[in-house]
């Protein structure tokens, strides 16, 4: 046996997984509505409103992303090259949206630029909300994303070009923003997917009048069931996505710079002088649209049931486990993070370690295939699991599906952060091995392994994050048992009743500060070598 | 490798356990907001045997839909929560089992029973509702949203998205008609004049845009005529009067149904459930789990239903046929006279 073959099966779980639980549903529900009226498909397609709702969910979708990198790079500078009182903290502050469920943020949202909001400014139903509202759940991707690769950069490179008389925005131009550009493509690239697909968002910020793809197949399959105009939209936006997803793979292939990276812990420095006034910027920005959405929520707890206290917490109690059971929503989402984070590791990594072997078309085009469940319609994915997954083995009300779902969305993350790790394992360490007799089996678990933990165990936590998290493709999947945490939250804004809403908000909270210890200790066994994300 | 042969047997045999022994099964698919004691469950399968599985699907809506897209070849036995807006489509979809419960006999026709195919468990208004303190003199018909003093005070969640929203659009087309001079859309201009503000979903109206348990400024919200004993039941501290209250004109009524779906393998447990869903101690628990109204007259309603909710007089209701025959040229008209 070849290396080179072995390391091909590796991928097999990961492209099996996609195939069964997103490939064959997708390709099956969009087969079933086009086919149902094809007569109809071109009047569909014709339609004014359809045109004009694409052209939005684009423009949205682009300023969105330029936006959050716009944001999000000079943060990224900052939290890579300079060491600052407050830095993991920060770095905590900024992740925890990533994970916030839509409902919660729409209503942070609303209190402050709705009508009558804090702010004083009435937004609701702008497109402004909802560009707000995508940085605000996107800027930890870019900080993270590109702010891990900053911090290997060796500054010697930008030193040598200054000390020839470029200016410091030439150095940048010229040598830094080059070398960044993969992490920035990709970040950019991830941050679209997200914004050219939110549903949640549109849904409570944009309405009555804004509305994306998503949202009209929501519409279509939710209340009017015309499954052909939904079928129509959910191509339209598989093809989007593809498209882009294609245009980022042939510039990240046409990008790829080898460089000599060095430990962050090398290249990060106290900011001097004028220095301190930039970083405070650069930081304070995204701290800013991170915070205070969330102090809101946090506000809104505290000040719950009139006075000023933690007293709402006990809202949680009080709620009939008749009506929400919190207690059993929250086992649910732990035990769905755990099934989620094991399952993740076990089909990302193998597919992670073919995609860094591979430094060609191939492991690039895995690693964008695999990228695709996070850009495509979960509306569409629930009812494509109702229309696929009935043979051979009725899977169709599973309890798997849901944390099967969340691995699709974990997975390219956990590929992200591990992939440029387990580049930077020499192979010269592993020659040696063999060398001294090591089998190829041996030679894993001795030399990769060890290295690969850190990495690994960042991945893990990031999965289980995300499974916490999720809400849409959660929402539409037809699920035995219990609820998670995000859908009680979400049930529980459903109902009337004051203490309904304290245990939305005290349940938001929860989720807060789970998301933020999680990260937190994200943060302290991050990986000393190269890390995405 | 022998380790993972074993590993592997005794997987299989454990999956073929669960598969044969226990107890019976019955599946239930729904949508997100049902609710029911976890007592009665355990008291239905120490009478029956039988236990209940609950397949939730997102909302009412989505899980119809789920299972049209399924019919014949369901993934449960029974559904609930289809509701008079939705049930004319699972009829023509060939969705359901004809079964008729001998507990409903004397009741269940009042609400419909689609020939036999489904049997009503519960039915909900939906109403506007007002913020008592701030607005001491309410609107008393749904033509007084038109005037000026009402300017700038309604709020209504987008009815192309949102069920309470759709159903409010039904009460003012019911109430205004379509060929009449003044017609629903007419109305809905006039609405529009005068500044009716249109959010996302109900969730937003009410908790965002409602001045007396949101943050904004509007006093009239459409809801359910049972969110005022919800207001008072979820209080803390304990209130004994809601701070909202039901405006009795522009009500729409609101029937969700439950039915044995065809192509079930447990058909029998099926009807039993079905049973238990219109027997009193379920009846009795649906006003405080969901906040609708049981069907069933023998039912006792919790007291503060009865000092606090109102069940309307005369609401508007349509027929479901012609609720499915119209359903989107009106929303497509209602963007055009709304949103436009």
């Amino acid at each position: 046996m070849t290396p080179r073959r072995s390391s091909a099966l590796l991928a097999l779980p990961a492209v099996v997984l996609g195939i069964v639980f997103f490939a064959w549903p997708m390709v099956s529900i969009i087969a079933t509505g086009l086919s149902a009226d094809p007569g109809r498909i071109a009047s569909i397609l014709g339609k004014g409103t359809t045109l004009s709702t694409v052209w939005f969910t684009l423009w949205q979708a682009v300023a969105s992303t330029i936006l959050t990198l716009l944001v999000g790079i000079p943060a990224a500078y900052a939290f890579s090259r300079f060491r600052f009182p407050g830095r993991a903290l920060a770095r905590v502050l900024v992740t925890i949206p990533f994970v916030l469920p839509t409902v919660v943020v729409a209503i942070a949202f609303l209190a402050l630029i709705g009508p009558g909001g804090v702010l004083g400014v009435d937004l609701a139903g702008t497109v402004w909300a909802i560009l707000a509202a995508h940085v605000f759940f996107n800027l930890a991707v870019v900080i993270r994303t590109v702010g891990s690769l900053w911090s290997h950069l060796d500054p010697r490179l930008e030193e040598a070009a200054a000390s020839l008389g470029a200016k410091p925005w030439t150095v940048f131009r010229t040598i830094t923003l080059p070398l960044l550009r993969p992490s920035i493509a990709a970040a950019g690239a991830i941050v679209f997917l997200f914004s050219f697909t939110s549903f949640g968002i549109v849904l409570l910020l944009g309405a009555p009048h804004l509305t994306t793809i998503e949202v009209e197949i929501y519409r279509s399959a939710a209340l009017v069931f015309d499954l052909p105009a939904a079928a129509v939209l959910a191509l339209i936006q598989v093809v989007g996505v593809t498209t882009g997803l294609i245009i980022y793979a042939r510039h990240q292939e046409r990008s790829g710079i080898g460089q000599h990276l060095l430990p962050a812990v090398a290249t990060a420095q106290r900011p001097v002088g004028r220095q301190r006034w930039l970083v405070a910027a650069a930081v304070g920005m995204p701290l800013a649209i991170s915070v205070i959405p969330i102090a809101v929520i946090v506000w809104r707890v505290l000040t719950a049931g009139g006075g000023v206290g933690l007293g709402s917490l006990r809202a949680i109690e009080a709620v009939d486990p008749s009506v929400v059971n919190v207690a059993s929503a929250i086992g649910n989402s732990l035990q769905f993070g755990v099934i989620a984070c094991t399952l993740t590791l076990m089909v990302a990594l193998p597919a992670a370690v073919v995609i860094a072997s591979r430094r060609g078309p191939m492991g690039r085009w895995l690693d964008t295939l695999l990228m695709l469940p996070i850009g495509s319609s979960a509306v569409t994915l629930g009812f494509g699991f109702v229309v696929a997954l009935d043979a051979p083995v009725d899977l169709r009300a599973w309890w798997g599906l849901v944390p099967i779902a969340h691995t699709l969305v974990a997975m390219p993350f956990v590929i992200r952060s591990t992939v440029p790790v387990i580049r930077s394992i020499g192979p010269r360490l592993r020659e040696a091995a063999a060398v001294l007799g090591a089998t190829p089996g041996r030679v894993w678990r001795t030399i990769d392994l060890p290295m690969l933990t850190p990495a690994a165990a960042g991945a893990a936590a990031l999965a289980f994050v995300i499974s916490l998290g999720e809400f849409g493709a959660t929402l539409f999947v037809a699920r035995p048992g219990g609820k998670t945490m995000t859908l009680a939250i979400f049930s529980l804004f459903g109902r009337p009743g004051p203490t309904n809403l304290s245990a939305a908000f005290a349940l938001s909270l929860l989720l807060i500060v789970v998301t933020g210890a999680v990260v937190a200790l994200l943060e302290r066994t991050r990986a000393p070598g190269v890390g995405s994300f | 490798m022998k380790r993972i042969t074993l590993l592997l047997a005794i997987f299989l045999v454990a999956a073929a356990c669960a598969e044969d022994s226990g107890p019976a099964t019955v599946r239930l698919l729904t949508h997100d907001f049902f609710a029911v004691p976890d007592e009665l469950l355990t008291q239905f399968t120490n009478e029956t045997g039988i236990e209940v599985e609950i397949i939730r699907g997102g909302d009412a809506g989505i899980v119809i839909n789920q299972a049209i897209l399924a019919s014949g070849n369901p993934v449960a036995d029974v559904l609930f929560g289809v509701d008079t807006t939705l049930l004319s489509r699972t009829i023509d979809a060939d969705l359901f089992q004809p079964y008729r419960s001998e507990i409903g006999r004397d009741f269940v026709d009042q609400y419909g029973t689609a020939g036999g195919l489904v049997t009503p468990i519960d039915f909900g208004d939906v109403c506007l509702n007002y913020d008592t303190i701030r607005l001491p003199n309410p609107p008393a018909s749904l033509e007084d949203l038109t005037a000026e003093r009402f300017r700038g005070m309604l709020v209504v969640p987008d009815p192309t998205i949102s069920t309470p929203g759709l159903a409010f659009l039904l009460a003012t087309i019911d109430r205004f008609g379509e060929t009449t001079p003044y017609n629903w859309r007419d109305y809905w201009a006039d609405l529009r004049a005068n500044d009716v503000e249109i959010v996302a979903d109900w969730g937003t109206a009410y908790y965002s845009s409602f001045s007396a348990t949101g943050t904004g400024s509007r006093p009239i919200v459409v809801s359910y005529a049972s969110s005022p004993p919800a207001e008072v039941l979820f209080s803390d501290p304990p209130i004994d009067r809601a701070t909202t209250a039901v405006i009795e004109d522009g009500c729409f009524r609101q029937v969700e149904y439950a039915g044995v779906l065809r192509g079930s393998r447990n058909q029998d447990s099926a009807r039993r459930l079905i049973d238990f869903m219109l027997s009193i101690p379920f009846q009795e628990s649906v006003p405080s789990s969901m906040f609708v109204f049981p069907v069933n007259p023998a039912a006792m309603l919790p007291e503060v239903f009865i000092g606090n909710a109102l069940v309307p007089s005369d609401p508007a209701s349509i027929d479901p046929d012609t609720i499915e025959q119209n359903r989107e040229r009106w929303l497509t008209e209602w963007i055009d006279t709304v949103l436009r």
